[in-house]
Formats: C-alpha cells, sequence, structure tokens
C-alpha cells in the first residue's frame, strides 16, 4: 500500500450462515442439544454472501460514491471498514482513524443534555475529550442549537437532534469519514451544509465515502463511485460510469416477450410492435409508449386503444383509455401510437404496461406487460426529508402549500 | 499515522491492551452516563444509594437477628449486615448491569466501533460511587456504635479491587453470552439469589456446621466477605489460603473471561 492510498481492500468476502429457522438454536438448551444429538449430522445451512471477492483501492482526497440496490452490500461494506462485523475473507488496510456515520445519533442517549452528549457521542467516534472542547462551540453553532445546549435532548425536534449528531461527526478530524444515508435529513440549508462540509473534508486531503440512494447526492458530491450488485464490486471509477451501470443492472428486468398468437383476445387487431424510447426515468419526467396495430380491412368500424400502467404489486396506477380524449383509429390501414404521458409522478419502482385494442364487444388484443419501465430512487421535490416524508402513497403528486 | 488492519478473526483473540487504553475516555463516558441517569428525575436522588443496603440491612437484622436468632460475630446486626451488603452490592450491581449491558446497548453494539469491552466494564464506574457513598455512610455508622476498624483498614481498597475483578470476571462472560443466548437473562438472578444466601451476608460464617464448611468454604464470596469484615469492623481474619486464592483467582478468571467475549465480539454486530 503507498502512502497515497487512504483505504485499500483486498478480496474482501463475507458470508452470513443462515440456519433454516427451525434448526436455528435460540436457547442455550437448544445449542447443548444440537451439539450433543447432531455431531455426525451435517447441518443445514445455507450461505449468503454479502460481499464476495471485493478489491478496490481509494487514495486521498477523494469522496466515493457506494451505490446499488437494496440488498448489494454497500452497508456490509462500510461496516466491515468500521470494523462493527468482521470480515470472512480477505484483508482491509486503512491508513488512519476511521470516522462514521452509520446512523445518526447512534449512541445519543435520549435523557442526556446537548451538551453531556456531543462529550459522550464525540468519545465514542474516538475523539479525545481536548479534542470535543477545542471543536465544541463550531460543533454547536454548526448544528445551530446553542440555546438547547443544556436540554435533554428527548425534548428537541427530530431536525435538531440529527443536526447535532451529524455536527459531532463532522468535526472529527478522521482520516477516512464514512457516511451511511444521512443527507436524506434536516432542511435544504442543513443538508448543503453537509455537502460543504463533505466536501471540505476531501479538500484537506481526507477520505470520504458515501453509500447514498440520492443519485442526485452521489452525482453532485462524488469524485468517483463504486457499483456494487448482489455482494460483487461491479464498477469503480468514475461518477458517470457508475451510474450508467446502475441504470443498465434495470434493463435486465423486463419480461420476456409474448408471441403474438399466445396472447388472449380476439385477434381481429393485434399490435405488433412496442418501444418505449427511454424507459429509465425520473418521477416527473414524461411517459412515452409506441406501438404499431396492424391493419385489417375486412373489419368494420371504428376502434379504441387503452394502456394500464401497474406498480410491483400488481395495482393499476393508471389507466389511459382513447376514449377519453376522443382518439379513435380506422382498421383499414397500419396505425402508428403514440401515448404520451406527460407528468406521471410515479414513485420510484418498476412498472409494467398492459396495452388493450377494444372494438366494443370483446377486446381484440390483450398485451399484458407488453413492457416494462423503471422510475429512479429520485425526489421529485425541491426539498428533502426523511423517508417517512415520502414513504407513503402510490405517487408522487404535484402539490403545494400556501 | 500507524494503518489499522482487518482481517478475518483468528482461532486465539487476545483483547487488545493498546485499544482498551486508546478507548479509555469511552469508559469514564459510560460510567459518568450511568451515574447522571441513575438519578435524573428521582425524587430522592442519591439518597436511594444509602437507603437500598440501609434497608436491606434493617430487614436482615429483623428476620435473621431477631427472629432466627442467627449469630452475627459479635457485632450489632445492622453494622455487620451492612458491612457484607457493601461487598455484596458490589458484586451484585457490577453483574447484574454488565451482564444486560450488551443488549441494552444494541444500537452502539452494532453501529459504532470501540472496543465492546468497555460496555460491560463501564458499570464498575456508577457501582464504585455506590459503593463510596454507602462507605461513607458505614463510617457515621461506626461512629454511632463505636467501633473501630483497626489497621486492617488499609487493606480495604485491595478488597475491593478484588471483588470488581471477580464480578467483572462473571459480567464480562455473562454479558457475551446474553448476546447469544438470552437464557442468561432469566439464570443470572437466580445464580446470584443463591449466591446471596450462600454467602455470610445476613449471618456469620460460625453459624455454619463445621461438618459443612468444607463446601461452603468454596465460594469466593465468602473469602471476600469475610476480608470486608476484616478490614472493615475489626474481625479476625480468614485462613491464609482464603486470602491467597482471593486474590490469585479474581485474576485468573478476568483473563480466561475476557479472552471468552474478545472471542465472541466479532460476532456480536451479526446476532445481537
Amino acid at each position: 500500500m503507498d502512502s497515497a492510498t487512504a483505504i485499500s481492500v483486498e478480496g474482501l468476502s463475507k458470508t452470513y450462515r443462515i440456519l433454516r429457522r427451525e434448526d436455528l438454536p435460540t436457547t442455550m438448551a437448544e445449542a447443548v442439544k444440537g451439539k450433543v444429538r447432531n455431531s455426525n449430522v451435517k447441518k443445514i445451512a445455507e450461505e449468503f454472501d454479502a460481499l464476495h471477492d471485493v478489491s478496490f483501492e481509494v487514495p486521498f482526497g477523494e469522496v466515493v460514491g457506494i451505490i446499488g440496490r437494496n440488498g448489494a452490500g454497500k452497508s456490509t461494506l462500510l461496516k466491515v471498514i468500521n470494523r462493527i462485523t468482521a470480515p470472512t475473507e480477505g484483508r482491509i488496510e486503512l491508513a488512519g482513524r476511521v470516522g462514521s456515520l452509520l446512523e445518526v445519533g447512534t449512541g445519543f442517549h435520549p435523557e442526556l443534555t446537548g451538551r453531556e452528549n456531543i462529550y459522550l457521542n464525540g468519545t465514542l467516534l474516538g475523539m479525545r475529550r481536548k479534542e470535543i472542547a477545542e471543536r465544541f462551540d463550531d460543533i454547536v453553532e454548526f448544528a445551530g442549537t446553542e440555546k438547547f445546549l443544556d436540554t435533554q435532548v428527548k425534548r428537541y425536534s427530530t431536525g435538531m437532534y440529527i443536526r447535532l449528531a451529524f455536527a459531532v461527526a463532522a468535526h472529527l478530524e478522521s482520516e477516512i469519514l464514512v457516511v451511511d444515508e444521512v443527507l436524506a435529513v434536516g432542511d435544504s440549508d442543513f443538508q448543503a451544509k453537509c455537502l460543504r462540509k463533505m466536501r471540505e473534508v476531501a479538500r484537506d486531503g481526507r477520505t470520504v465515502m458515501v453509500v447514498s440512494h440520492q443519485l442526485q447526492t452521489v452525482s453532485d458530491l462524488c469524485t468517483s463511485a463504486l457499483y456494487m450488485n448482489a455482494g460483487h464490486l461491479q464498477f469503480h471509477g468514475t461518477v458517470e460510469g457508475a451510474l450508467e451501470e446502475y441504470k443498465r443492472s434495470f434493463l435486465h428486468t423486463t419480461a420476456a416477450p409474448v408471441s403474438t398468437a399466445q396472447r388472449p383476445g380476439t385477434g381481429e387487431l393485434r399490435i405488433q410492435e412496442v418501444s418505449m424510447p427511454n424507459n429509465i426515468v425520473k418521477p416527473g419526467d414524461e411517459l412515452v409508449i409506441e406501438y404499431v396495430v396492424g391493419p385489417n380491412p375486412g373489419f368494420g368500424g371504428r376502434y379504441y386503444v387503452s394502456a394500464f400502467i401497474a406498480n410491483e404489486d400488481g395495482m393499476v396506477v393508471a389507466q389511459c383509455d382513447s376514449r377519453v380524449r376522443d382518439f379513435y383509429l380506422e382498421p383499414t390501414t397500419e396505425n402508428m401510437v403514440r401515448l404520451a404521458v406527460s407528468q406521471p409522478w410515479l414513485k420510484p419502482g418498476t412498472y409494467s404496461v398492459d396495452l388493450f385494442i377494444h372494438t366494443g364487444g370483446h377486446p381484440a388484443d390483450i398485451w399484458e406487460q407488453a413492457l416494462s419501465f423503471q422510475v429512479l430512487p429520485i425526489s421529485p421535490y425541491p426539498f428533502a426529508t426523511t423517508p417517512d416524508g415520502t414513504d407513503h402513497g402510490v405517487v408522487f403528486p404535484e402539490f403545494d402549500y400556501s | 499515522m500507524a494503518n489499522i488492519v482487518i482481517t478475518p478473526p483468528g482461532r486465539f483473540a487476545f483483547p487488545k491492551i493498546t485499544e482498551l487504553w486508546e478507548a479509555r475516555e469511552v469508559l469514564y463516558r459510560f460510567g459518568a452516563r450511568d451515574v447522571t441517569l441513575r438519578y435524573r428525575q428521582t425524587f430522592l436522588g442519591v439518597a436511594w444509594v444509602v437507603l437500598q443496603p440501609l434497608i436491606t440491612a434493617l430487614i436482615f437484622t429483623l428476620v435473621f437477628g431477631k427472629v432466627a436468632h442467627l449469630s452475627s460475630g459479635g457485632l450489632p446486626y445492622l453494622v455487620f449486615s451492612f458491612v457484607g451488603l457493601l461487598a455484596w452490592n458490589l458484586f451484585n450491581n457490577i453483574v447484574t448491569r454488565a451482564q444486560q449491558s450488551l443488549v441494552l446497548n444494541r444500537d452502539l453494539v452494532s453501529k459504532v466501533f470501540f472496543p465492546r469491552m468497555l460496555v460491560p466494564l463501564a458499570v464498575i464506574y456508577a457501582s464504585l460511587v455506590d459503593l463510596a457513598v454507602s462507605t461513607a455512610f458505614l463510617v457515621v455508622l461506626l461512629v454511632i456504635y463505636g467501633i473501630s476498624p483497626g489497621w486492617w483498614v488499609f487493606l480495604y481498597p485491595l478488597w475491593v479491587l478484588m471483588v470488581v475483578t471477580l464480578a467483572s470476571a462473571v459480567g464480562l462472560a455473562t454479558s457475551a453470552l446474553t448476546v447469544r443466548y438470552r437464557d442468561v437473562n432469566y439464570f443470572v438472578p437466580f445464580f446470584l439469589q443463591f449466591l446471596l444466601f450462600a454467602s455470610p451476608i445476613a449471618y456469620s460464617v460460625s453459624n455454619i456446621h463445621s461438618q459443612y464448611r468444607w463446601i461452603y468454604d468454596i465460594n469466593p464470596l465468602v473469602w471476600l466477605l469475610q476480608e470486608f469484615q476484616w478490614a472493615l469492623v475489626h474481625q479476625p481474619a480468614p485462613p491464609a489460603w482464603e486470602i491467597v486464592m482471593s486474590i490469585v483467582l479474581p485474576i485468573g478468571l478476568f483473563v480466561v473471561s475476557a479472552m471468552i467475549f474478545e472471542q465472541m465480539e466479532r460476532g456480536f454486530a451479526d446476532v445481537i
């Protein structure tokens, strides 16, 4: 490891053994019984690789983003680097102290005052009493909680609590700072302050590692990124490259096409090709679906079309029936249909589109899951909040308070 | 700046003394937190420290002294049982609080890195504060009853240290086991209750029939309690082997316990 390297990870693996539920000893009696009885029987344990042969190096002065879907191993990686959980294989070398913000406010005790918690939490993060005393005023100023220093933190608002917790961790002069999903909290001013602070840390030649689901944060803040998938490190390099890999991972989930003849419907008319020019979108982006309906000159009368947009749970979140727009088509020629949903405000996730051709009686064509698209985990709102502020509901409505 | 190297845990783990020393302030902060919290939002505050052993000593005096007429080795029953309770409460508090400490601080154990051993060890601080307050009250009792402790009182800190070492050894091992097996939560109170009555706290050793003395004398608390009474209220010294063993055994147990703890520590975050 040369002197410019802050973090060096080699062949890191973390395997959890998951015993089947009925086999898992949770009481001592069971454990003893299990040992005595099954000493020769092979245990039925499934192994789960949370991290698999991960290697990378991070030089000083970088802000590294770690992105990937849920369960990709991002948080496990941070936990191993933080020495909270031990690796199964491999080796990590860290050139200095590690400060961590795995969950804001861990180590804060609700019954203690702000002042007492600054000292307690600072010490837990590895600061000396003198260090804390020197930075005490900076910490308080950063958090903006001067007036409440001698109030028990259980009486703090969530915002104050989190600001104080972040302030303590941010003032730790560690060579490496590890941050997990903390920027989703506090008001926009405070978020901007946090981002500034992290950039400052990197400018001082220290290293920051950030896990975030907010892709915006990663692209704003990071100088390089790791893309993780199912415990494997799949990409390490530029932020753009990692984001590209991340987006591409959603493409593989598209359902296999069903042949025209197998589809339900009378078959009087059939959809021939379907495409979605942009199937990875942000919540507020326009959705465009284009398809071609084959001709049937022998068919009399007009027809109309419809589309259902369903979420992962199979719940239809939107129906777009052409009748409500007074849109009908003639079957004598081939028709090109373009459906544009200007502001769907969909929540992040995978959606499928079912397409229908109606002639009045039984539908002529029913194409379930004709295509799928992905809404990226980016909040459409100007200000971020804790997850409980956006978790509920099936859509992100366009709203305002006045 | 020294590099930190992280590798998979080996077969035997020895506690890293330098790491513990580096983090010694955590010990103090935890201890101070416990002391502050215990008496915040209480009306009587620190008075509870004295009231608890005093009330227990009064009950013992009534039940064992007045009703059962057990011997207290020539001392006023209240003084005798109060001295016993000093040592007992120190031991009992450390074991009870340490045993639950890791599970109670689950958030810290699964989210922040620091030597985990400091969590159970930090309970010593609050328990020693309790002891100091109770000892001060004992001085008042001794003055009232006109009892002089004698020169051996200078060995008092040593016996306190040995009770702390023994209790920490039990506390470390049980706290680590509690992370894995919650049975320990149920087992420890019974074990402590048994120990309370198997030790000369509510009655003097002279009540034990000489035929059964050898079984009784296996209990290390018997040695330490006699040493407390020797140092504080001028009772006869226990046999030499007990004095030697009361120093060797706690230290030995502590080393073994610390190794068991260290071995289990790295899996804590995965199972807690």
